[in-house]
């Protein structure tokens, strides 16, 4: 008899360790399965020559103090019954989007932001004070409210084109999976969880989350399978009656929570039918460089946090023609937090937009020249918005979209999955679910709140 | 379990869920919702909490009997008698 579990969740990342803990917490027998010998999916970790680094997590979005009200942060916090300490968020210094001749600083003080636009686009400042507004009161958490162009929305408040590309940048970077726009509920939640409350990050990194997470799962006697890669889910009428493993185990379960993505699920079914699911797969994948410094960031004058930059008026958030775009990024220096200690190393994140099926493509003896070259043209374009720290680089280390396919199984390398979204999590079988990137939360905070949603809805309610 | 064991049962329910909210000084005829800052994820906690601790089932037409401490007092006693 294959072993039997009330719910089996594929993907061990964000998502999936918030649907465990909060199934196990109330006595369900609850088993978590990875492909991959390190959890985490696109917020992990690894080593390479004694330094420590982290993927995806640049930094939290949604900080708020603790405590409080009606904050995604506490709403995760409290479902999971974690302490706020716990996860010893750190709060950023200051960060910024850069544009040609226009910089906008922002903080965990929305006042900042408000008083730049104020500042560096008078014209605007009365529209975007009514734009704060409408985001404010606006409902982005009802899964029943179809998608709508977030750029249509904006556009009816704001006339400034740089204004508009400056405003969707960051939110863009961090969250959308859709070429040049967002629906507009995405926007308003991203809006709030960068602008109004604030990043913050902890010491350790996305370590000290994911151990936080994992010790409480195991401790609430939740099982975590690694080097489970998931090869097919058999269905028998409406359902899934199988979970078949890569090495051909067998378990069962009542319910089955998938973190793959949507058409990445649909393609296990075993009476999958190819093509059946549409034009969904994403697009939008990146390059991020890690630079080792022998100097800190801040003794070379740099006191950012994190800064989004395009050097062209117009952003161009899309699948570059290239192997990389390197017209725009995102610049993270992970030692600009309010610590208490300095970081180990001193270290300068940036990530761009990059073209999946051209790295997949490129002949193995070609890869890692292409990064080295990539690189450098993209440090070019970087050292024109922080201080040149190139000559004190004494380490590199990069992953392209193919990296992203590797240790995500996103198709494309689509960090945020599909265009489409499924709020509800529902799929067309009674048992399985989708939770994480695909079905629409992203970030940290969004992804524990899309596996704790969606086990309240579709398993803890329905008891 | 007498009324005021209920009460104390509740309040450790809810010091749980809102760590950071003040639950020893709560008023009895405040909705909890605003003295606490609760939401509909942490009522629906409350009640799954009440079922895995006392055994006690809330369906879901009865949430608003839990409005207020005196209201939940009300609905659960006959319950948790």
């Amino acid at each position: 008899m294959p072993v039997h579990y009330d719910v089996l969740i594929i993907g061990a990342g964000m998502s999936g360790l918030g649907a465990g803990i909060r199934l196990a917490h109330y006595g369900r027998k609850v088993c978590i399965l990875d492909r991959h010998y390190l959890w985490g999916g696109l917020n992990s970790f690894y080593r390479l020559k004694g330094y420590r680094f982290d993927v995806g997590l640049h930094a939290m979005t949604n900080f708020v103090p603790r405590g409080t009200r009606n904050a995604p942060l506490t709403k995760l916090l409290r479902q999971l019954r974690i302490d706020y300490d716990e996860l010893d968020l750190r709060p950023q210094l200051m960060s910024a989007t850069w544009f040609p001749g226009k910089r906008l600083r922002f903080s965990n003080d929305f006042a900042l932001f408000e008083s730049e636009v104020a500042e560096q686009f008078p014209a605007q400042a009365d529209a975007f004070r009514r734009l704060v507004r409408h985001v404010m009161e606006y409902d982005a958490l009802n899964l029943a409210t179809p998608e709508f162009s977030a750029r249509e929305v904006v556009a009816g408040f704001l006339t400034d084109p740089l204004l508009i590309e400056m405003l969707f940048c960051p939110l863009f970077f961090y969250g959308s999976a859709v070429e040049n726009d967002m629906d507009f509920g995405q926007f308003v939640i991203m809006f709030k969880s960068i602008y109004c409350e604030g990043l913050a990050r902890p010491t350790e990194g996305v370590r000290r989350v994911l151990r936080v997470l994992m010790e409480k799962y195991k401790g609430l006697g939740g099982e975590l399978r690694m080097k489970s890669g998931v090869k097919r889910l058999s269905v028998a009428g409406t359902k899934v009656t199988e979970v078949v493993l890569d090495s051909g185990e067998t378990l069962t379960a009542d319910t089955v929570f998938s973190s793959a993505g949507y058409p990445e699920t649909l393609e296990l079914l075993s009476d999958y039918e190819p093509g059946s699911e549409g034009a969904t797969h994403g697009q939008l994948s990146f390059v991020e460089s890690i630079d080792v410094l022998t100097k800190e960031p801040r003794d070379l004058g740099y006191e950012f946090t994190i800064q989004f930059f395009s050097t062209t008026e117009k952003f161009h958030y899309q699948k570059p023609q290239e192997l990389v775009d390197v017209r725009s990024g995102v610049i993270c220096c992970p030692n600009n937090f309010r610590y208490d200690r300095p970081l180990d190393d001193n270290l300068m994140r940036v990530t761009s937009l990059a073209n999946y099926d051209l790295w997949a493509a490129l002949p193995p003896e070609e890869y890692h020249e292409a990064k080295t070259r990539w690189h450098r043209l993209v440090l070019d374009e970087v050292v024109r918005i922080v201080p040149d720290f190139r000559p004190f680089v004494k380490f590199t280390d990069i992953f392209t979209p193919t990296t992203v396919r590797k240790f995500t199984g996103h198709v494309n390398g689509a960090v945020y999955g599909s265009p489409v979204k499924f709020k509800t999590g529902r799929t067309h079988l009674d048992n399985l679910f989708l939770c994480g990137t695909d079905q629409g939360m992203l970030g940290i905070v969004g992804a524990l709140l899309s596996g704790i949603s969606m086990a309240n809805m579709h398993v803890l309610q329905q008891a | 379990m007498t009324r005021q064991e209920i009460r104390q049962a509740i309040i450790d329910i809810l010091a749980d869920i809102a760590p950071d909210e003040d639950t020893a000084s709560l008023k009895d005829d405040v909705s909890l919702r605003d003295q606490l800052g609760l939401d509909s994820m942490d009522f629906l906690d409350i009640v799954m909490e009440l079922r895995k601790r006392y055994n006690v089932e809330v369906p879901s037409s009865d949430y608003p009997q839990l409005a207020t401490m005196t209201s939940c007092l009300d609905y659960l006693s006959p319950k948790m008698a």
